[in-house]
Parts: C-alpha cells; sequence; structure tokens
C-alpha cells in the first residue's frame, strides 16, 4: 500500500505534503507508485476536495472516512475546526502485484482492504496523531493562518504516525 | 557549537534552523494544561495597557483604535478554535455546523478558557430586520478592569480586543462575521455593572444562506 498524504488550508494550498508506504506486513515504508501516475496524486486529491465541501456540512465530526474513489486511488480526509484539510490517498498494490508478491495476504489487513472497519480505523488515529502535531505547530506565535508547515519536526511526527499506524 | 546540531539526523541540511539546547521543541510539549494553570491578571493588564498603548499610535479616530485591537485578537480566535476542539473529549469533538452551536461554543467554551467563567447572555437581535445580527454579553469584561476611558475617547471599549478574538473563531470555523464591542452600561450611581459590554456579531449575508439551505434539509 502507498500513501501520499497533503495538509490543504482554507484556500485549497497545500501547506504540506508527504508520500509513505505501509510499515505492516513487512512493508518498509517506501512508496511505489506507479511511475508514469505519481504525478496524479495532486490532481486526485485536488478533485476530492469539492466532495469534502459537500459532506463537512452533513456530519460534525472530524474524520470523514473514505470520501472519494478513482480507479484504484481512495482517499479519507480529516476536517480540522479550522477549516483546514488533511487528505490522505491510498493506493493498494494493484491485483497484478500483490498476488505475486504476497499470494497469502487476507483481505482483513490494513494492507489490501482500504474501505475495511480496520483500515477506517487506523487511519483515524494516524489523523488524530497528526491533528495533535497540527495543533501545535499552529499554536506558534509567527504562524499565520495558510501558512507552508517547513519544520523538519512536524514532518518527523507526521512520518512517526505513518509508520505507527499504517 | 554542539548545542546547534539538530537532535536528530534527518533535519541536519535544514540550514539556520536552531534547536533550543534542550532539544525539545513545541512538538514536544503536551497540549493539555492543569486545570489550575492560570495567569497572573497584574501581568495581563501591563502587557495589554502596553497593548492598548502601541496599538493607539499615529491614529485617525477611535474606530482606528478599535479596528487595530481587533487585529491583535483576530489570530488568536483562530488558534483558540483548533486548540480547544483538541481539548474537547472525542464523543464531542464536532466542528460547529450552525450558528446557534458555534455562538454557544464561543460563549461556554472560549470564555471559560479565557476568562474563567461563561459569559454572561447570549441574545438574538430582536430586530426582525437583522436576523444576522448576535449578541454576546459580559457583564464585567476582564480586559476593561483595570481601564479608565478618557473623556474624549468615550465611544472606545478596549474589548475590542476580545471581539477581535470572537470574530477569529468565526472565520476560522467558516462562519465570516464582523465582530464590535460596545459598552451598554450606564455610568450613573447604582449601577450594578457599569462595564456591561455587548459584543455584536454580525454574519456573512453567505452565512445566513447556508443557514436557511442547511435548516431545511
Amino acid at each position: 500500500m502507498s500513501y501520499y498524504f497533503v495538509i490543504v488550508g482554507t484556500q485549497d494550498n497545500p501547506l504540506f505534503e508527504y508520500e509513505f508506504g505501509t510499515s505492516k506486513a513487512g512493508g518498509d515504508g517506501q512508496a511505489r507508485f506507479p511511475e508514469q501516475a505519481q504525478h496524479m496524486n495532486q490532481f486526485i486529491v485536488h478533485s476530492s476536495l469539492d466532495i469534502v465541501e459537500e459532506v463537512q456540512w452533513g456530519t460534525g465530526q472530524m474524520y470523514l472516512k473514505c470520501i472519494d474513489r478513482f480507479f484504484n486511488n481512495y482517499v479519507s480526509c480529516f476536517l480540522t475546526g479550522g477549516n483546514v484539510k488533511f487528505m490522505l490517498l491510498h493506493q493498494p498494490p494493484s491485483s497484478s502485484m500483490s498476488s505475486t508478491a504476497n499470494p497469502r495476504s487476507s483481505t482483513s489487513t490494513i494492507a489490501t482492504n482500504p474501505t475495511s472497519p480496520q483500515t477506517e480505523e487506523a487511519v483515524r488515529a494516524f489523523m488524530l496523531e497528526v491533528y495533535e502535531s497540527w495543533v501545535k505547530a499552529i499554536m506558534s506565535p509567527f504562524y499565520r493562518v495558510n501558512m507552508e508547515v517547513r519544520s523538519p519536526v512536524f514532518r518527523q511526527r507526521v512520518a512517526a504516525a505513518g509508520r505507527k499506524y499504517l | 557549537m554542539s548545542n546547534l546540531q539538530a537532535p536528530r539526523g534527518g533535519a541536519k541540511e535544514q540550514s539556520g534552523l536552531r534547536y533550543p539546547t534542550s532539544g525539545k521543541t513545541i512538538y514536544h510539549r503536551p497540549l493539555n494544561r492543569a486545570k489550575t494553570a492560570e495567569l497572573s491578571g497584574a501581568s495581563f493588564a501591563y502587557l495589554f495597557s502596553e497593548m492598548v498603548n502601541y496599538a493607539s499610535k499615529k491614529i485617525e479616530s477611535i474606530q482606528d483604535l478599535e479596528k487595530r485591537l481587533n487585529v491583535q485578537g483576530h489570530p488568536i480566535g483562530l488558534k483558540l478554535l483548533d486548540l480547544l476542539l483538541y481539548r474537547e473529549p472525542a464523543r464531542s469533538q464536532t466542528r460547529p455546523l450552525n450558528i446557534i452551536t458555534l455562538l454557544h461554543f464561543i460563549k461556554i467554551n472560549v470564555w471559560q478558557h479565557l476568562f474563567g467563567q461563561a459569559a454572561d447572555g447570549l441574545e438574538k437581535s430582536s430586530d426582525p430586520s437583522k436576523p444576522d445580527e448576535y449578541m454576546i454579553i459580559d457583564n464585567e469584561p476582564l480586559v476593561n478592569r483595570y481601564i479608565s476611558v478618557p473623556r474624549d475617547m468615550s465611544q472606545l471599549n478596549c474589548a475590542a480586543y476580545v471581539a477581535g478574538i470572537i470574530e477569529g473563531v468565526c472565520d476560522g470555523s467558516a462562519f465570516p462575521a464582523r465582530v464590535t464591542a460596545h459598552s451598554v452600561g450606564k455610568q450613573e450611581e447604582g449601577e450594578m455593572w457599569p462595564g456591561r459590554t455587548v459584543f455584536l456579531v454580525k454574519f456573512a449575508p453567505e452565512v445566513m444562506e447556508r443557514e436557511s439551505f442547511l435548516g431545511k434539509g
């Protein structure tokens, strides 16, 4: 499973980007997006923003679960109080690859089934951990709304959350 | 020079970034605070008087001064919104979806956090031509406790700073609004709350439009 995580500001501007792979079931934490489709990630996530804006007034929950799907790409969203969107695009390994690489993987593991309750829970835990770091980041008196987050410590925190849950 | 080294390997190529000697950044500090952690009122009054002083330099009108105080408060509101939502217990950790929940959040949570008590009142404008106006009432704003307004600036209310915080919370949660502070206490003898302040919250037209749309659906 490969992940593309992006934090989107209130004016649909990207504030933070991070790509990683699964660390569960022997994964090495490297993203494995197909070379020719990698640049599509931003487009796919951007197109999901419309759906976020539709869903966000229907529920007060911050975690909106898996809101969009584009072929083999699933997009989950977490919306903070300040209307900043955490978007996580997850892409299970394509079926031909997974059948050769890992024939015995069951459908309930996070790595293979992006819409299972286990995955939703794992993504929720990941999002909550990132949210904690995010609140700390914006508490800085020098942070103004919609500023890019460049802190390497923030990046480490996101990476650690990714390793821990996904 | 050893204290300027990054504590972890990955950050070394980021030149110009310095870590505190302890290696602890804001990311290492907890967001929850003890219930008793309060700040000294005296030091706040001192800082606030300096802020008002700073804002009152080279102003053209009282509105100008209030505008500046408002601008100083705005980012605090934006930050408080996420911080207080984060501190909510998981089941009530919800974004405000309509005006009433938002104002309730401000009246209870924000006020409790800032001033140690809930606001004294929350009212909707009784004027039917202004359905977009709401009022949050504080009988004795903490920020005005040690402030005496000169006679020639009698329209000034330094709680414009608090109005800015409210405006920040509203703007942050996608309810754009204009918030202004007005003194309504009478200066007569025997008046119980001479410093009574009304925060007038006027929501933008698009908020009212969405509100009516969501109310139907």
